[in-house]
């Protein structure tokens, strides 16, 4: 579908005025401390967009982040305290990574459980199959089929 | 007079999907030849309609008929004639006619080319198709006709969105569409099975072509949106875990799942009513992507189609679809015996493998989709899920699935060896160790896991690689015998090496990008020369230019390496006047499969202008293995086994006649 469109157009339409991402005079100029700073923004919801994180986003809102970010680490702050920060400020929203807490518990726990369950179905299912694994004879052929089987059977060789 | 002609003939082919709908039905019951023959034939007409009518659709918008609602606000007289064209489903409305006009195309097909069905499984087929399309006829009559017109045409229109006037719009879309609403057959097919309480090898190879050929669309529409995003949005990003992007990629998951497990059922008989059940969950996947995008509900805050009435409208037909098909399931699926043992380490216990990482890694992508809805819903707490979230889960799951996948084809149906496959995958695992250790020496450090994944990439291809020198009997035989056996092999099996080693290189292309990436972003004035991975880009100049519906900015680089130019690289920006918007056209420059990246940010009053360079190492690997994959497709598409309507011995057919 156009989905990957539908995620373009929403970026252009909040791109107004065009900017880009990362700017030039939003970098830092100690290259350890801007890496720091891009990993995190690549944590952190540009709120107004579509799933974006700020490190890709276009939008005002997102440059704000970014600055806000880089102002924390220049005051010192460790990332899980940027973090902190941000959430104390706009919620758990602002994570793309959300916290394994009691809300997001299934959503973490989702794949081990399922891979966890799938398993046990599989084994117990190839248990029960070894026990008693006769094979069930398939349906009768209607008489149409019947015919038609009858037709191919008869001179299938040169055809196949 | 167009306009009412293109929505006249979708009512009739409204019409004629309800005939489609009951009397084939009837026919089956009463076993009535002629009245299952009517499937045949209003599919036929339908298409026929459906054709009229998006047809019709077209040619206003390429006479820019402003009269038309639809036109005005996603057209403009100056647009370039294949913008006009491609504008037609760029909007809400025309994207709906093409879903349907897709759906009557593949229902079309069954009917033109079903000929080897049985006459009450093809009417079962075609009256379900017809239910889908009942269903949407009347959604695009009744909430997004895109012919209504308005009462005072104004003069002018509003122009596409500038991003969508590309020629990736051209491509994408259609495609996305050929894919997903492709797995409405095999969709139709499970619903025809459980109604006629029949099910059989025979069944899965009626399936497997229409599946195949909807996830060989999907797999390039996917592909190619991303590809399309990458040049288009300007910081070379190709993936973004949006829900936009997941809803294509749930059923693309469940649709390769679907294509194995059909693999076991035709080969083997066995995991029948997965297999259904895959069938129906592959397509309720695609349904709940349409809501999902169509509906705005994932878009809260910038709503693309926020219209609660189609929401609603669509999450109707969604619960109707899904919860009538899983009912269905439910009731008749235990009535179907499951047939075809084997032994948990076979062919077919690792194609069980590879389904149960598939549904996982599925669910998860559908969790942390509709997880973050959910819980707003629910408990009033606002989440997201994103990039690192699917990092942490999808990917493990997806390296469970690669370390998997050399091993599959090499084990035999029924009991294998693991073994046995595993000393014949020794050469594979050597060349994995020997990369991963190459490339840990030459990058000196770095990432630990980038390495290890290129080292799982080429385990993956060179696993594909000795599955073909195995059944080929490559060093083992004489040279002319393993070409014969070449040639002799089912294009199938060669399908299936060129689709694993896609994902192989597609992983590789993936790690390199994601890892090597080198970015350079800075104010060039200029003169100025940038540095990055080698390469020396001058900024030779900044030139503006009018183009037939917008002014651009471009800015011409020169590339040079080692004091050798290259190539002149021009990315630009284009303001787009009537909607009062710009994009920027990355410029990209092809080094074997890695790219330069140039695309511009603002300008400052001084002349200088911000500028984005990126080298991305083997990023077009990335789209080469869903092409790779794709390519697997179109072979074992093309297994004289699978082939559509397939030439049968003409006395057959003719005795088969009088039987009907």
């Amino acid at each position: 579908m156009r989905r990957m469109m539908l995620a373009i157009v929403t970026l252009v339409l909040l791109a107004l005025p065009a900017a880009h991402a990362v700017q030039p005079d939003e970098i830092m100029s100690d290259p350890a401390t801007e890496a720091r700073a891009r990993d995190l923004s690549r944590e952190l919801r540009c709120m107004v967009c579509q799933n974006q994180s700020i490190d890709d986003s276009d939008a005002p809102l997102a440059r704000d982040l970014r600055l806000l970010v880089r102002e924390r680490i220049a005051a010192g702050d460790s990332n899980s305290q940027v973090l902190d920060f941000l959430v104390a400020r706009y919620g758990e929203f602002v994570l793309l990574k959300p916290r394994f807490e009691r809300q997001t518990l299934l959503l973490w726990l989702l794949a081990p459980l399922l891979l966890a369950g799938g398993g046990l179905a599989l084994w117990l299912q190839i248990r029960r199959r070894a026990r008693n694994g006769a094979d069930v004879p398939a349906p009768p052929l209607t008489p149409d089929e019947e015919a038609r089987l009858a037709a191919l059977m008869s001179d299938d060789a040169p055809s196949r | 007079m167009i306009a009412e002609s293109g929505h006249y003939a979708l009512v009739l082919a409204l019409g004629l999907a309800l005939i489609q709908s009951i009397v084939p039905l009837i026919g089956a019951r009463l076993r009535d030849v002629a009245l299952m023959n009517v499937a045949r034939s209003a599919a036929l007409a339908q298409l026929l309609f459906v054709g009229a009518s998006f047809t019709a659709l077209v040619m206003l918008h390429v006479n820019s008929d402003f009269s038309v609602a639809n036109v005005y606000e996603n057209s403009h007289s100056m647009k370039p004639l294949i913008y006009k064209i491609t504008g037609v489903w760029g909007n809400h409305e025309g994207s709906m006619l093409l879903w349907v006009s897709i759906l009557a195309l593949f229902g079309g097909l069954v009917a033109a080319f079903g000929n080897n069905l049985p006459l009450s499984l093809r009417a079962h087929v075609l009256a379900v198709q017809a239910w889908i399309a009942s269903a949407f006829y009347l959604f695009i009559l009744v909430t997004s006709n895109p012919f209504l017109r308005i009462a005072n045409p104004p003069i002018e229109g509003r122009d596409l969105n500038p991003v969508l006037q590309d020629i990736g719009l051209a491509v994408h879309p259609p495609m996305l569409y050929l894919g997903y609403v492709g797995f409405s057959i095999s969709f139709s097919f499970a619903i025809a099975a459980l109604i006629e309480g029949r099910i059989d090898a025979a069944w899965a190879r009626w399936v497997r072509p229409w599946t195949l050929v909807a996830w060989i669309f999907l797999t390039l529409g996917i592909a190619m949106g991303s590809y399309w995003a990458y040049y288009e949005l300007g910081w070379g990003g190709w993936w973004f875990w949006d829900p936009v992007e997941n809803a294509s990629l749930m059923p693309w998951l469940a649709g390769t799942a679907l294509l194995h497990s059909a693999l076991v059922m035709e080969k083997r008989n066995a995991l029948k009513v997965w297999t259904l059940l895959l069938s129906i969950l592959t397509f309720s996947l695609s349904l709940l992507g349409t809501f999902l995008v169509r509906s705005g509900v994932i878009t809260s805050v910038h709503a693309f189609a926020t219209d609660p009435t189609r929401g609603v409208f669509i999450l109707l037909i969604l619960c109707l679809f899904i919860g009538g098909s899983l009912s269905l399931f439910a009731g008749r699926a235990t009535a179907l015996k499951q047939g075809g043992l084997f032994a948990p380490i076979s062919r077919e216990g690792a194609l069980v493998l590879n389904n149960l990482l598939l549904t996982v890694a599925c669910a998860v992508v559908l969790f942390g989709t509709l997880y973050p809805l959910a819980m707003e819903v629910l408990a009033d707490f606002k989440m997201s899920v994103g990039a690192p979230f699917y990092n942490l889960t999808f990917v493990p799951l997806f390296t469970l699935l690669l370390l998997a996948v050399p091993f599959g084809p090499l084990l035999a149906w029924k009991r294998g060896d693991l073994l046995g496959v595993t000393q014949r995958l020794l050469a594979a695992g050597v060349a994995g160790l020997v990369v991963i250790a190459i490339v840990w020496a030459w990058t000196r450090g770095g990432s630990a896991l980038a390495p290890l994944a290129i080292g799982l990439g080429v385990f993956v291809i060179a696993g594909a690689a000795t599955d073909l020198a195995e059944r080929t009997g490559l060093f083992r035989l004489p040279v002319a015998t393993t070409l014969h056996r070449a040639r002799g092999l089912p294009r199938s099996a060669w399908g299936a090496v060129f689709a694993h080693a896609g994902l192989g290189v597609a992983l590789i292309g993936i790690v390199c990008e994601t890892t090597w990436n080198s970015e350079y972003i800075a104010t060039m004035k200029q003169n100025d020369v940038a540095h990055v991975a080698g390469y020396d880009l001058k900024l030779d100049g900044l030139f503006s230019r009018q183009g037939p519906n917008y002014r651009e900015m471009i800015a011409e680089f020169n590339v040079s390496r080692d004091g050798e130019t290259l190539s002149v690289m021009t990315p630009s920006k284009r303001s787009f006047t009537t909607r009062g918007s710009s994009t920027t056209e990355a410029a990209l420059l092809t080094r074997g499969a890695s790219q330069l990246y140039v695309s511009l940010g603002d300008a400052t009053a001084e002349g200088a202008i911000a500028v984005r360079i990126y080298h991305k190492p083997l990023v077009l690997l990335i789209w080469w293995g869903p092409v790779l994959m794709a390519f697997g497709g179109v072979l074992s598409l093309s297994d004289r086994r699978l082939r559509v309507g397939a030439p049968k011995p003409a006395r057959a057919k003719q005795r088969l006649q009088p039987a009907e």
